[in-house]
């Protein structure tokens, strides 16, 4: 049964990047994906989101990325209800997050360094002003070999880390990312996770879907607990427990 | 063995950023193979409507420039006399070009096709024919050659084609609307099938939109882009398609002389030109195609 747990984060609405108030959503006419969730992410604040595969961790991130929509409630980004938001406002809403999607979403004709750069360019910046820190960002996830390379030629783990470097590349205000270790060994997958914390520490506020027990435990940042669409637990992180 | 745009450090191309469309795709083969066939059809079909209609034109032209009169020797002179006085009387009325008499052999090549190889000629009293050419600009009417004749006195029937004009300018006019309507069909099942194959194609790039979208382009830099790569494919394909199309009329030209291929269709330099617009048509609609497409995947999208 899904509780309001805006109590849990004593913020005020002003200064919550994310709000949902009673959000459902559903795809097309099939069930309701995602049910009457209501909390808020403080400006600046770290969440995991967690719960077993098809809980809706995926749905949920895709509501905060606006690619996709309520069929109920009110979804508020940047203090701005995204319902209301005029269509040419919402790419400017969507440049303020950076996502790490599932599947990646590489481009295969853009090299590794084109790709990463991605934002950059979409957003007006001109490669001068870009080169040295997409450069040192992709030498930073271990990629300075294989910046000229092509995606297919990849392996899982580097696309994987080519995506995180994408996401990050644009400094946004929010980065989701979605089972963001999921390609990666145990190291990489520590050093990703310092990167979050590292541009957590600068501001940008987080939220990562995973099914990574450890990564949240090492972290010890609070998780949303998803459980059949239902928002179960919102809070630290107990091993063993929900989560 | 890894794919690379660059070959070594300080080559600059390496850091060059690469266009959000590739250059060249080999999904797009296809599409340009098809748009440039389509647009070949297209102009051959408007060259050849172009040529109908000029051939018509000239069959009308020279049916209603020219008559043939026929000549009825009287008693006391022979065919070839009265034949060459007719000419001469008719050469002389207002609106004539031209009046020849023409050989006996000639009036009797006209009449073998109808009596066969086994009559002879020589025992039948073949009329003698008198070719008028009439001005262009002001030409004689039949009457005005029949009232010529009575007054010199000449057996002679005027026969001024109306009975073969009527029927060769419905023809022509039917020729002519055929071949339009061929050509509009074509015309517009090319741009159909350039509008679907432009669709096909960023359907197939509905990766790239969709990442665009995510990451927050504005619809309108997605569209423009798509645009823009389609409308050049197009325009590439059908400047080879309207190449070919204008290379074949050009044979078709040297080929026949000064009449081109044929006389029944007769091609013109300047009906070269009538392929030029065919890229930018061509280009037109896969713009049209392109960001309508890109337009409601972003909508299906958002």
């Amino acid at each position: 049964m899904s509780r309001n747990l805006n109590a849990a984060e004593p913020t005020e609405a002003w200064d919550a990047v994310v709000r949902f108030d009673d959000v459902s959503m559903r795809y097309g006419r099939e069930p309701e994906t995602l049910k009457d969730l209501t909390f808020s992410l403080p400006q600046g604040s770290f969440h995991f989101v967690t719960g077993p595969s098809g809980a809706g961790k995926t749905s949920l991130l895709k509501l905060i990325y606006l690619a996709a929509q309520p069929s109920k409630g009110l979804l508020h980004l940047f203090g701005q209800d995204v319902a209301k938001a005029p269509a040419d406002v919402r790419p400017f809403l969507r440049r303020r997050i950076g996502v790490v999607f599932q599947e990646f979403r590489l481009l295969d004709h853009l090299s590794a360094f084109d790709n990463a750069a991605v934002p950059l360019r979409i957003a007006g910046q001109k490669p001068d002003t870009y080169r040295q820190d997409v450069a040192e960002l992709l030498t930073w996830v271990g990629l300075k070999d294989r910046m000229h390379v092509l995606p297919p030629t990849l392996a899982g783990g580097e696309k994987q880390r080519l995506a995180i470097a994408r996401a990050v590349v644009g400094r946004p205000d929010i980065l989701l990312a979605d089972e963001p270790t999921g390609n990666v060994d145990h190291e990489m997958g520590l050093r990703i996770l310092r990167l979050f914390l590292e541009l957590n520490r600068l501001g940008t506020t987080v939220l990562i879907a995973t099914h990574d027990q450890d990564l949240v435990a090492r972290s010890g940042m609070p998780v949303l607990h998803l459980e059949d669409g239902r928002l179960t637990h919102m809070g630290p992180f107990s091993p063993g427990g929900r989560s | 063995m890894s794919r690379r745009r660059g070959s070594g450090p300080l080559d600059v191309d390496r850091w060059r950023p690469a266009p959000f469309l590739p250059v060249r795709d080999t999904r797009d083969s296809a599409l340009v193979f098809v748009v440039a066939v389509l647009c070949f059809l297209a102009c051959l079909t408007a060259l050849g409507v172009i040529a109908s209609d000029r051939a018509a034109r000239g069959w009308s032209q020279q049916l209603s420039g020219e008559m043939t009169v026929i000549v009825r020797p009287k008693a006391n002179e022979t065919p070839d006399s009265a034949a060459a006085r007719t000419a001469e009387t008719l050469a002389g009325v207002a609106g004539v070009a031209e009046a020849r008499a023409l050989e006996r052999e000639k009036a009797e090549a006209l009449i073998t096709p109808w009596l066969g190889d086994a009559v002879d000629l020589a025992d039948l009293p073949v009329p003698r024919l008198v070719a008028v050419v009439l001005d262009r600009d002001a030409p004689a009417t039949a009457e005005s050659l029949r009232r010529a004749l009575q007054a010199r006195g000449l057996d002679a029937v005027v026969d001024d084609h109306t009975t073969w004009l009527a029927d060769i300018q419905r023809g022509a006019a039917i020729a002519r609307w055929v071949g339009l309507g061929v050509f509009l069909l074509i015309a517009s099942a090319a741009a159909a099938v350039v509008a679907f194959a432009t669709r096909a194609g960023l359907a197939a790039r509905r990766e790239v939109v969709e990442l665009l979208h995510l990451t927050g382009a504005e619809d309108v830099f997605i569209a423009r882009l798509f645009q823009v790569r389609f409308a050049q494919m197009a325009a590439g394909a059908g400047l080879v398609g309207a190449g070919t199309a204008a290379a074949l009329g050009a044979a078709m030209r040297l080929g026949g002389g000064g009449q081109g291929l044929t006389p029944v269709l007769p091609v013109a330099w300047s009906d070269l030109l009538a392929v030029l617009p065919c890229p930018l048509a061509a280009a037109l609609v896969a713009a049209v195609a392109a960001r309508m497409t890109a337009a409601s995947l972003i909508r299906e999208l958002s």
